[in-house]
């Protein structure tokens, strides 16, 4: 079997992520009353990064097995902090994204802690951690409120060279700065291997713990990233329990049509991005076809449910009944 | 328990350690919170305040039985917040239907949880889908048909009598009927629990299923029909708050999903299913229950209750819910 073959067994769910997301995307551009213009770009590009961070931050603790419930929270305390501190002149922005963001790896770190040292279960874990950072939250903003840095934020969220969407460009910086070394390190290969089978690669001696704290760190801070976004499109700090579920709930959708196995050792942060495009794309597509809003939750639901029942097909490989657990 | 070599079965004294730990420290931190609520106002242990928080704990209770019924199989139930919802609005909903709605309003409500819960049953049973997985869609599922009935406003459809009755209503004298409620759901979860085929069979699949299959148990259908249940008592749940608020509301069920798992997780149920007593649960939901009463007694603020709750239910974890190193 020569090289390719094996790069597209490994890549081909994030593959199949990228097809899923032109087709939902040609669909909603051809049928968008103003065309594919650069300003309906901008506006999905806009909705679309914030998921796209989330999905990222969650597709890293899913490859190693875990499962990360707080990354809305973590989204949502960023969003709190940053209406506070992201203000002001171009130093004390600055000042205020460094915070923003350590903040975040700070709360992947307690996760990641908890669950490597506390040896308790993930799902238990962040559920109890995200109230906590939800808690903090809610103590930044009592009331949403808040301020940005303006200039920044436009920039942020418009149009670079005048037609290219900059969160785009963002979110594209974030992958080479993170994703690409991360993915490339020893510790990027053992969260795979860590994911695929703990034992397996414990006996290896690959840096297990590293690995899966590794991934727990970056979480918080991809979700960070995403709440500093969201502060660049609303201008405001908001500690929204629900828009922080509705986040968690997101990622893991974009997570599984990304491709990312739930079981670990599958998948790329690539796919979970595209997952998280084509998952905001199809939110979108009922507005072009002038649906009534109310109809949307529904609509996603749906989807979501369909997307989670392919796995089902793999039953019709199964040849033994004993596989079935 | 003999044998047992976790930090807090080592501390135990002798005459307790046939107990599960974890019970025994819930129990432990139920008088600790009673007694810290007694210093700070002489009124908590008053019987009405009890009774009070006994009647608020028992819709907790009942949704907890549930919760406990799925994490025994080692799998989890998210879709708990919009079952729940869904149980109260669709009681609700039949209410308006005149008198033969009234009389079927407590079992719409419950069939349309156990509906919900039959497909979070049947596509982790049968198709194999991860539980967390499937009942986070059949949630989304559920909010998205509540919000389209209700066009995103809470609902004027309001609770029959017969179910104001079943959360208010006094039965026995002082003692609220929905703690008798309880009651009853709890002596059947323990029966089911402990003198059923079907209870060992769910201990057993939550130990290996693979070796519960081999044992000759049909565990796809015990899985399946556990799942009916839990969307079931969530339901019902949702019925009783309902009944208790005399209408339901959109987010009425957000507020329990976080403290049914916390409730059977300190119980000492384990997450990864197949150890857990209802003593344990019934311990965790009363635990919970004090723990918020007591902090809004202190007149903490929620997102400082927020911070604590998430703070005490790592901190109880730590004690005894650890797992052995592989």
């Amino acid at each position: 079997m020569s090289e390719w073959r094996y790069w597209y067994a490994e890549n081909k769910s994030t593959l199949i992520a990228v097809l899923l997301f032109l087709f939902m995307f040609a669909i909603y551009a051809s049928k968008h009353p103003a065309g594919f213009t650069p300003n309906v770009v901008q506006t999905a590009a806009n909705k679309a990064t914030l998921l796209a961070f989330v999905a990222m931050a969650q597709s890293l603790v899913i490859i190693t097995a875990g499962i990360d419930l707080s990354v809305g929270m973590i989204l949502v305390l960023a969003n709190c902090l940053a209406s506070w501190i992201v203000v002001g002149s171009a130093v004390e922005t600055a000042a205020g994204i460094i915070a923003v963001l350590s903040g975040g790896a700070l709360c992947g770190a307690v996760n990641g802690l908890i669950v490597i040292f506390g040896r308790l279960q993930p799902i238990v874990t962040t559920i109890a951690t995200g109230a906590m950072f939800y808690g903090l939250a809610l103590f930044l903003r009592p009331f949403p409120g808040g301020a940005v840095n303006e200039t920044l934020a436009d920039f942020m969220t418009g149009k670079a060279f005048g037609f290219f969407p900059m969160s785009f460009i963002a979110l594209a910086a974030v992958v080479l700065a993170v994703w690409v070394p991360y993915s490339r390190s020893v510790i990027g290969r053992a969260s795979y291997a860590a994911g695929s089978s703990e034992q397996a690669a414990y006996m290896s001696g690959m840096p297990v713990r590293m690995a899966k704290f590794t991934a727990y760190v970056l979480s918080g801070l991809l979700s960070a990233i995403g709440g500093l976004y969201l502060t660049f499109f609303s201008y405001t700090g908001e500690a929204a329990y629900a828009s922080g579920n509705t986040y968690t709930l997101f990622s893991i959708a974009a997570v599984v049509l990304g491709g990312v196995s739930l079981m670990g050792g599958r998948g790329s942060a690539i796919g979970a991005i595209f997952g998280a495009l084509a998952f905001r794309t199809i939110g979108d597509l009922l507005f072009v076809f002038d649906f009534d809003p109310l109809w949307q939750p529904l609509f996603q639901g749906v989807v979501l449910l369909f997307a989670v029942s392919i796995s089902a097909f793999g039953l019709f490989r199964v040849r033994n009944k004993l596989e079935w657990f | 328990m003999p044998g047992d070599t976790t930090f807090a079965g080592r501390m135990m004294p002798g005459p307790l350690r046939r107990f599960d730990p974890a019970v025994v420290i819930a129990f432990c931190c139920i008088i600790v919170l009673l007694l810290v609520g007694a210093l700070y106002s002489s009124s908590f242990l008053s019987p009405a305040y009890l009774l009070q928080q006994m009647k608020v704990a028992s819709f907790l209770g009942v949704i907890a039985t549930g919760m406990m019924l799925v994490i025994l199989l080692g799998q989890i139930d998210l879709s708990v917040p919009w079952v729940v919802t869904t149980g109260a609005m669709m009681a609700c909903a039949a209410a308006s239907f005149g008198a033969t709605g009234s009389a079927l309003a407590i079992p719409v409500g419950i069939l349309c949880g156990a509906l919900i819960g039959l497909a979070n049953g049947f596509a982790t049973a049968y198709l194999r889908i991860p539980s967390m997985i499937i009942t986070l869609a059949t949630n989304a599922v559920a909010q998205g048909l509540m919000v389209v009935y209700t066009g995103g406003f809470s609902p004027q459809d309001s609770a029959t009598p017969a179910m104001r009755w079943l959360a208010t209503g006094e039965l026995i004298p002082a003692v609220p009927n929905g703690v008798l409620v309880w009651l009853a759901v709890g002596v059947g979860a323990v029966f089911l629990f402990n003198r059923t085929t079907f209870g060992r069979a769910v201990y057993g699949i939550g130990n290996r299923e693979r070796a519960a299959f081999l044992s000759g148990i049909n565990t796809r259908r015990i899985v399946m029909l556990s799942f009916v249940m839990s969307g079931a008592l969530s339901a019902f749940g949702g019925v009783l708050l309902a009944g208790y608020a005399s209408k339901a509301a959109q987010s009425m069920g957000d507020a329990y999903l976080l403290p049914a798992i916390a409730a059977v997780v300190l119980g000492g149920t384990h997450v990864l299913g197949g150890r857990g007593s209802y003593g344990g649960t019934v311990a965790g939901v009363i635990l919970i229950t004090l723990l918020q009463s007591i902090l809004s007694v202190m007149q903490i603020d929620e997102s400082g209750r927020q911070l604590i709750f998430g703070v005490v239910i790592i901190i109880m974890l730590l004690m005894y819910g650890r797992q052995k190193v592989a």
